[in-house]
This record gives C-alpha cells, sequence and structure tokens, in this order.
C-alpha cells in the first residue's frame, strides 16, 4: 500500500467544501505563491506517513457530525499542499470514503494537470471518486501568474475545462490580493472563464489576510507581499459586483 | 381520589391519588413542534421593571458588587415584609417576592457558620449587629462550627493543602431542588395533610436513630410549609389551594421557590424543570382565552426577572471558587419523554426568548435538556440564541434519561436528579493533579513543604517509570478517596443537623432517595502527565531536599482532546479507577457515590495551589476547567477534541462531564443560517455519541480582549459567557480569571 505524506489534519472545517470536513493537509508543493499562508506545507522533507486506510479511519471517526436533519452534510477535503503531488495515495483515500458513501472534495490548484508528474490515466481515476474539486484560480494573466506562482497557468485552465467537459462539480476560489489579483481586467476575464464552464456552483472570493506572513518569519524566509493590504469590506463588494456573484 | 375546582380541564387520574407531578404533566402537556414565529416582544411593563433593575445592577456593580445587606434580621421564610423591585412599578410586577424587603439586598444567613455570614458583612464593609454574635456563637451551634468541631488533623491538613478542596463546609451544600411544582398543583394544605401522613406513618415505634431524626425532619418540613404560606400571605396571595390559572401557577411555583432561596444560600440553588409544566398552565388559559400570548411571556419574562434576582452574601475565599456572583438558578428546557414525544412546549421557546427580551443573563443557568430527535425548529432556535448570547449550556437527554426518567433537573451546574424524588450531597472536588504529585514525592505536599499524605516510599529514579508510577499512584487515590469521602460524611452529617432544607425538603418526596456527589479536578493534565510518562521520557527535576519540583519532558506523547485513544484510555482508566475507589466507602445516609468532572472556575484556584506537571503545565498555572483538554493540547481542531470528551462513560460520572468550548462566529460559517445549521449539526455529532455536556460559546477573542480594557462600555454591561458549570458576566471575573478564559483555545478555523 502507498503511504501518504501528511503535513496535519483538522477535524473541523466547515468552509472547504458542502458540511462539515475532515480536512487533510498533504505536504508538499510545487508552487511558491507569494501569498501562501501555510509555506510550512511546501517542503517534501517533513511530513508524516500515513496509509490511506489509516487515514481513512480518522476520518471516519467523524462520521457523526457529516449529517444534517439525518441527510448527508460533510465528508473528507484533502488539501495541502498539492494533493495531486500525491495523486495515487489521494485516489486510494477517496476510493476507501465512496465505499463507505462518504462525500470526497479534493482542494487543488490544478498546478500538475497534464504534466509528467501526473499520467492522465491516474488523474482520471482519482476524478471518479472525486466528488468535487475546489480550484483555485490564482490568476488569469499567464505572466502575472508565473509572477505570483513561479508556474505556468495554461494546463490549470485546462484542467478546469477538462472539469466541466466531464460533467465534475467546481467550486472556485480566488484570493484576491489588492494591485495583485485584483484588477478589473483579471477579474473581468475570470468572469468571461468561468461563463463558459458548465460546472461551477460556487465562486468563492477570499480576502487576503497577512496571517501567512509569521509562518513566512518561522522558516527564515522572507515575505514579499509585506505592506500590502488587506481588501476592504468595500473592496470585496466590488470584486464580487464584477464577477456578479 | 381528590378533585379541586382549579383543576377543570387537567386530565389524567395517579396524580389526584398520589404527588406525581410527572404523571401530571405527561398526561396533559402539548408537544409543540412549530418554529419561533409566536414569540410576543416584552411588554412596557416588562421594559419599565427591567429598566430599572439595570439601574440597580449598575449601582450594583459601581459600588463593588454588593448593592446593600442585611445587618439585623436572620433570613428566614417570613423573617421580612414583603419587597418589590420598585416602589413605583409595583403593580406591573406580576411575579413578586424578594428575599428580603429591598432589590437586591443580600440577606444575613447565619446557620452556615456565623463567622462567614460576618465576614460578608465586613469585607464588604457593613456591621452585623452585634446580639446576632452573641446568639450564634453562646446560643446556638452553626453548621460551621460542627464541622470544625469533629474533623480530624488529617482532613484539615488534607484541606488546608488543598487536595481536597471547595468543601461545603464554610457555605451551605445547596443543590437541592424543591419540586416547586407541587405548590402550584395541590396547594400547600394538599402538602401539609401528606406530610402529616407520612409522619404519622415514620416507623413502627421503635425509635433508631434514623427513625428520630427522620420524625424531626418531617416535623420542620411541615412548619416550613405553614411559613410559606404565611410569607404569600404577606403578598396578598393564599397559597394553600392549588392556583387556579397561570398566573398563579408561576406565582405559587416562585413563592415555593422563594422559601428556598430565603433560608439557604446554597452554592447552587437549582429552580428545577418547570418549563413543561408552566405550559400546562398557560395552555389552558390561552384555549379558555383568558390569557394572550403577550400575557404569557410577560409572566415568563417577570419570572425570570426574579431569578435574575437571586443574590447571596459571600465570603472572599468562596468568590475565588466561584467567581462573578452565581447563584446556579438552573432551569430547564427541552427533553424527550419516556414514551418517545418531544418534551418541547412553546413555553421552552418563552424561556430562550427571555435572552432576547431581556437580553443576555447568567441567570437563571438556562440548560437546553438536548437530543438530535428534538423538533428541529426548536433546535435552530436554541442554537441561535446560543450563538447571540453565549447563555446557554446543553446537556444530553439522551443519556440522562436511562438514567433518571424524563422529569430529572439539573441541580447545580450539569448534575441530574430524579426532581421531587432525589436530594444531593454535594461535596465539591478532590485535586487528582496534586494526588500524582503526592504519588511521585511520598505524599510531601510541595507548596507547603508538609507530610500531607501518608509518607509512602518516594520515587527515586531520575527517570519517571510508568508502572512505578501508577502502582503508586493508585495507591495514593486509595488513600485520598478515604479521606475525601470520610470528610464529606462528617461535613454532610452536620449540614443535616445545623443547617437542615426544611423548606426544600417540605417538597420533596418524604422517603427521598440520596446521591452523594464528589468531583475530581486536574483530570486532564494527570491523563497527559501520565500519557507524557508512558509514550515520552520524563526527567525528574529535584530540588536539595530531593523532591521533585519540576519535569524536563522529552519526546512528543500524545495528549488527551486529539481523539488519540492512547491518551483518551488513560483518561477513561483514570475516571474509572477513581470512581471504583469512591465506591468502596461507605457513605453518609447511605447515599449513592457519583461522581464529576467539572472544576466551576476553581481550575484557577486549585492550579495555584498545584505544582508543575510531567506534562509541562508549570507550577501555579490553572488548571484546565471541567473535562476539557489542557491548553494548547488540541492540535487537530474541535471535533477531535469533542470526540476525546466523548469517550468519557457518563455512566462513570453521573455528577456530570463539564465541557466548555468556544468558537469564532466566522469559523461556524459565513451568514446566521449557516451558523445555527452548523452548530446543530455539530451538537447533534457530538451528542449522539454518548457525550453529556456542552458549554457553547460564540465570539472572538478580539471581543475578550476589548471588553477586558473597556469593561465600562454599554455594551458589555450584560456580555455573558459560559465557564466551566454556569455562565458569568464576562467584566464580573477577576483579571486572573479573565486571562484564564482567553488563554483557552478558540476554535478559528476558517
Amino acid at each position: 500500500m502507498k503511504k501518504g505524506k501528511i503535513h496535519s489534519v483538522e477535524s473541523f472545517g466547515l468552509v472547504d467544501g458542502p458540511g462539515v470536513r475532515f480536512v487533510i493537509f498533504m505536504q508538499g508543493c510545487p508552487m511558491r505563491c507569494q501569498y501562501c499562508h501555510n509555506p510550512e506545507t511546501w517542503s517534501g522533507d517533513t511530513g508524516t506517513w500515513w496509509t490511506a486506510e489509516e487515514l481513512f479511519q480518522r476520518a471516519y471517526r467523524y462520521k457523526n457530525y457529516w449529517k444534517k436533519k439525518n441527510k448527508e452534510n460533510g465528508g473528507i477535503t484533502v488539501s495541502g499542499g498539492e494533493p495531486l503531488l500525491q495523486c495515487e495515495f489521494v485516489t486510494e483515500l477517496f476510493e476507501l470514503a465512496k465505499k463507505k458513501g462518504v462525500h470526497t472534495t479534493l482542494d487543488t490548484s490544478g498546478c500538475l494537470f497534464a504534466t509528467d508528474q501526473l499520467p492522465m490515466e491516474q488523474f482520471e481515476r482519482m476524478m471518479k471518486a472525486t466528488d468535487l474539486v475546489l480550484l483555485d484560480l490564482k490568476m488569469m494573466d499567464g505572466a502575472g501568474h508565473r509572477g505570483l506562482t513561479g508556474r505556468d497557468n495554461s494546463n490549470i485552465l485546462e484542467m478546469a475545462q477538462w472539469l466541466s467537459d466531464h460533467g465534475k462539480e467546481i467550486w472556485i476560489r480566488h484570493v484576491c490580493v489588492p494591485g495583485l489579483t485584483d484588477s478589473e481586467k483579471e477579474l473581468t476575464e475570470m468572469k468571461q472563464f468561468l461563463n463558459s464552464l458548465e460546472t461551477v456552483t460556487r465562486v468563492d472570493l477570499l480576502p487576503y489576510h497577512t496571517m501567512g506572513e509569521m509562518e513566512w518569519e518561522k522558516l527564515g524566509l522572507s515575505y514579499s507581499l509585506k505592506g500590502v493590504p488587506v481588501p476592504t469590506e468595500e473592496d470585496m463588494m466590488n470584486y464580487q459586483k464584477i464577477l456578479n456573484i | 381520589m381528590r378533585a379541586f375546582a382549579q383543576w377543570d380541564g387537567f386530565e389524567g387520574r395517579l396524580w389526584k391519588e398520589e404527588i406525581n407531578i410527572r404523571d401530571f404533566i405527561q398526561n396533559n402537556y402539548q408537544p409543540y413542534e412549530g418554529d419561533k414565529s409566536f414569540l410576543a416582544d416584552p411588554t412596557e411593563a416588562t421594559k419599565k421593571l427591567w429598566g430599572k433593575l439595570s439601574e440597580l445592577q449598575k449601582e450594583e456593580r459601581a459600588k463593588g458588587g454588593i448593592l446593600d445587606m442585611d445587618t439585623h434580621i436572620v433570613s428566614g421564610i417570613t423573617s421580612h415584609k414583603p419587597g418589590y423591585i420598585c416602589e413605583e412599578f409595583k403593580d406591573l410586577e406580576q411575579v413578586v417576592g424578594l428575599q428580603t424587603d429591598k432589590p437586591l439586598k443580600r440577606a444575613f444567613m447565619p446557620f452556615g457558620g456565623i463567622k462567614m455570614a460576618e465576614q460578608a458583612c465586613t469585607t464588604n464593609g457593613y456591621e452585623s449587629d452585634p446580639q446576632l454574635h452573641e446568639i450564634f456563637t453562646k446560643y446556638c451551634r452553626t453548621h460551621n462550627q460542627g464541622v470544625f468541631d469533629a474533623y480530624t488533623p488529617e482532613m484539615k491538613k488534607a484541606r488546608h493543602n488543598k487536595i481536597i478542596t471547595g468543601l461545603p463546609d464554610t457555605y451551605g451544600r445547596g443543590r437541592i431542588v424543591g419540586d416547586y411544582r407541587r405548590v402550584a398543583l395541590y396547594g400547600i394544605d394538599f402538602l401539609m395533610e401528606k406530610k402529616k401522613e407520612d409522619f404519622v406513618n415514620c416507623g413502627n415505634g421503635t425509635m433508631t436513630d434514623d427513625i428520630i431524626r427522620q420524625r424531626e425532619e418531617i416535623s420542620r418540613q411541615y412548619q416550613a410549609l405553614g411559613e410559606m404560606k404565611e410569607m404569600a400571605v404577606s403578598y396578598g396571595y393564599d397559597i394553600s389551594q392549588p392556583a387556579q390559572n397561570a398566573k398563579e401557577a408561576v406565582q405559587w411555583l416562585y413563592f415555593g421557590y422563594l422559601a428556598a432561596i430565603k433560608t439557604q444560600n446554597g452554592a447552587a440553588m437549582s429552580v428545577g424543570r418547570i418549563s413543561t409544566f408552566l405550559d400546562i398552565y398557560i395552555q389552558r388559559d390561552l384555549d379558555n382565552g383568558t390569557l394572550t400570548e403577550i400575557e404569557a411571556q410577560e409572566l415568563i419574562d417577570h419570572l425570570v426577572m426574579k431569578f435574575r434576582m437571586v443574590k447571596f452574601a459571600r465570603i472572599p475565599s468562596y468568590n475565588q471558587l466561584f467567581s462573578g456572583d452565581p447563584v446556579w438558578a438552573t432551569l430547564e428546557v427541552g427533553g424527550m419523554g419516556m414514551d418517545g414525544r418531544s418534551m418541547v412546549t412553546k413555553n421552552d421557546f418563552r424561556f430562550l426568548h427571555t435572552l432576547e427580551n431581556m437580553g443576555p443573563s447568567p441567570e437563571p443557568n438556562l440548560t437546553v435538556l438536548y437530543s438530535s430527535k428534538l423538533p428541529e425548529y426548536f433546535k435552530d432556535y436554541a442554537a441561535d440564541i446560543s450563538i447571540r448570547t453565549s447563555s446557554i449550556q446543553y446537556e444530553n437527554d439522551d443519556v440522562m434519561k436511562p438514567v433518571w426518567g424524563d422529569d430529572y433537573s439539573i441541580c447545580c451546574c450539569v448534575s441530574a436528579t430524579q426532581t421531587g424524588k432525589e436530594m444531593q450531597f454535594f461535596g465539591a472536588r478532590a485535586n487528582l493533579a496534586k494526588c500524582l504529585l503526592y504519588a511521585i514525592n511520598g505524599g510531601i505536599d510541595l507548596k507547603s513543604g508538609e507530610q500531607v499524605g501518608p509518607d509512602y516510599k518516594p520515587i527515586t529514579s531520575e527517570y519517571l517509570d510508568y508502572d512505578e508510577v501508577i502502582k503508586k499512584y493508585d495507591q495514593m487515590m486509595d488513600w485520598l478517596a478515604e479521606l475525601y469521602v470520610n470528610t464529606l460524611n462528617l461535613i454532610q452529617y452536620m449540614h443535616d443537623k445545623y443547617y437542615y432544607e426544611a423548606a426544600e425538603m417540605a417538597l420533596l418526596d418524604t422517603d427521598v432517595r440520596r446521591t452523594f456527589a464528589t468531583g475530581i479536578a486536574g483530570f486532564s493534565h494527570v491523563v497527559d502527565s501520565l500519557s507524557a510518562i508512558k509514550y515520552a521520557k520524563v526527567k525528574t527535576i529535584r530540588d536539595e531536599s530531593g523532591l521533585v519540583v519540576d519535569y524536563e519532558t522529552e519526546g512528543d506523547f500524545p495528549r488527551y482532546g486529539n481523539d488519540d485513544d492512547r491518551a483518551d484510555d488513560i483518561a477513561v482508566w483514570l475516571l474509572k479507577t477513581f470512581l471504583d475507589k469512591l465506591k468502596k466507602q461507605h457513605t453518609y445516609r447511605n447515599s449513592e457515590p457519583t461522581t464529576s468532572i467539572l472544576t466551576i472556575t476553581s481550575n484557577v484556584v486549585y492550579g495555584k495551589a498545584t505544582g508543575s506537571m510531567p506534562d509541562g503545565r508549570k507550577a501555579g498555572e490553572p488548571l484546565a476547567p471541567g473535562a476539557n483538554p489542557s491548553y494548547g493540547a488540541e492540535k487537530n481542531g474541535l471535533l477531535a477534541s469533542l470526540n476525546s470528551v466523548a469517550k468519557l462513560p457518563y455512566e462513570w460520572a453521573l455528577d456530570g462531564i463539564s465541557n466548555t468550548q468556544t468558537m469564532n462566529p466566522d469559523a461556524l460559517g459565513h451568514s446566521e443560517e449557516e451558523r445555527i445549521e452548523n452548530l446543530v449539526q455539530i451538537m447533534d455529532g457530538y451528542f449522539d455519541q454518548g457525550a453529556h455536556h456542552l458549554n457553547v460559546n460564540v465570539f472572538g477573542r478580539e471581543k475578550l480582549i476589548d471588553a477586558m480594557e473597556h469593561p465600562e462600555k454599554e455594551e458589555y454591561a450584560n456580555f455573558t459567557i459560559r465557564v466551566s458549570g454556569y455562565a458569568v458576566k464576562f467584566i464580573d471575573l477577576t483579571r486572573e480569571q479573565q486571562m484564564d478564559v482567553l488563554a483557552r483555545t478558540c476554535h478559528t478555523r476558517v
């Protein structure tokens, strides 16, 4: 059995998928987003090894909390780090979950889609066991995306298209960093792109926050967004207006 | 079978043959499955009275916490002439009766101990009548005097060193819930008649100690009933007969409770399970067209206003244990019947609604008897009120009902008792954390240097060995359990003798069942310490005399609060082990021993007296409250923490397992609706696993910090939070306790 490298787990997630979520933070991420709030999940060298079975059993302890008025309302969310880095492991975990009828959510940046690191048939198998994808769209502008994350975004947009084509439900998330990811052009482009997709059921705009800064300092990294303000409530309203949500 | 005109329209038979409130309720209540839309706003009268009372409360706070004290009259059922919130609005009060002749004026209650009654006066700048001193030292003995005359040197030492602590030897033991509903349903004359019958049937003529004592007690109960009538007459009411409508039912019931709080200053003076009962009267009047919903709500608002006014004169050492002036006027709503029907009525909504009509308040200690099977609308409403006021606690009806039936009350903070059929001997708690340190140091107390426990061989190794520690801990717990129970036996004996609760006992069955409530403090620290010794390496640090004064722990170890069986199994073991030791002891009046994992705010004082622990808690730091995991131990979020606590079998801690959790509103959901749904979902999940209790707080740390810095802000005047076992106005806590609340985990994951 393949083991997975886990950064941490959280039994009480209410915003990472529908209902009450058991959230698993995978260790390791190829992206280097400037606003990342948990850079301690980047490295592949740390973390704890778990088998999918162990991890599922750990999560399944919370099944009591996953129902509302006797209807399913919760489940397992795998986040990161970048879960696609450990696709095989996550697939195994999700397959165990589906056997027990547990709702599965994948929280990903999509950055490995259509690359050597992620064979397509592996990804397809994973998607069969995934109920919902939380796709983090960092930026539409290619150059901007490279600057912000260190990677291209064309395959990420392709992944969104693939999910839409295959009828997979998507929640979009976008972090609004003033002066960086919140320009009208950026948001308008995003709106157009999202309009072309057919399976997006929810778009969450997340206000940038500075809580990550301390984490960077703890790791001895310099935080390049120092001094960037958090968006005001009014800003957020404007963004929502542009995206029409 | 008895028949009263006042009972017209009520169904059933058994309750007319004998005193049987449960049978009356089951035959007559109407479950309510609907939503909150029927609820009424406060009336002008309510606003005026509450406004006046708010002013008085403000004045009270400005004067350092005491508005006025009686220094001349020994408090009794008929000791004071009638009192009202204010003369001007006297006629607006739908429910009348105060503890003394003036609102918030504290009565002089010497029977628990004349020294304490006097000290309560002097520390607040009052001087009690010297004649009272003479009477209660020369001619009349008190509970406190009796206890200290009989204590052994060992008991005094254990008490002084706070290994057994918070003992009700300087204050009333409380926790006896008179079945105040009986006054309303039967009227006093019928109750007196029944007590007279019991007196006649008490014993067969052979005068054993038990029989003699019981005969005297019944006589005192009978007398108390008579005095209740007299007190009611002074307010212009004749309660000798049953109440004939809702207004009278509320008033009659309150007079019963008032008799209790005029004669006893127990740590907990619960009101009991009155909501469904009163709904029957209200519903009858609503159906008859003699009462409107607005008037019904007004009745409940005014009754609750009275519960918000209950006050006792306390001494500083008491206030340290139970901070913020609590009285535990605990009152229940919700619950399911044995027949599977929900016991939620419209009145359960009305009681919760008082927190909207008159704002948040720590009293009465509103308790929702929770089951995932309760009507959804009711669960939603309770969650909604919780989120907005942080004033409610939840207790699992599904685990309590099989033990106590469907007519139990909560007699203190969290502990259940069958209403009208049971009383409890409250016995504070034993500090098991300190006991572990005694085991390691051969019974020597680190703080005083005294040999308090037996001088067993101490542990001399540099690194602690799990098996050795467990063996020694087990022996030390044997000693502690025996000493603790015997100390309590003595206290309860004296309380019965010198400070008998005649008014409350008059409203219970004569052949009452007695439970003997013990308690555990320092629970999580013992669990984590033992886990550290088992799973990591714990090095002892000794002073020059060889006593272990601190520990160095190398390596990681599982902690209670993470849903990790390695730690949680130790927790379950600890509870069972200590309970078994308690059960071996003889208990006063053959009462049934129970235990609790509950500390109230005393976790701060207990912590002060407790040395460093192997789990990393340093000497003097507060213990975690109740059954809560230790500060900073929870690494896997709220639900993991809840699951750890839920593993403690309620059946082994029938006195209660208190768990207090704080959630940030943002972490609970984005909208009001989402927050309500999520909170209900969490509670369903938690309680369906058999967990016992949950205090729900919903606020962010920022609010606490701001309230600490700006207590004068209007918005914080009634800012209420749940602490282990009760609710309290945050600004009434000591600075130290505020810091302690702030230090606790606030679940904020977003």
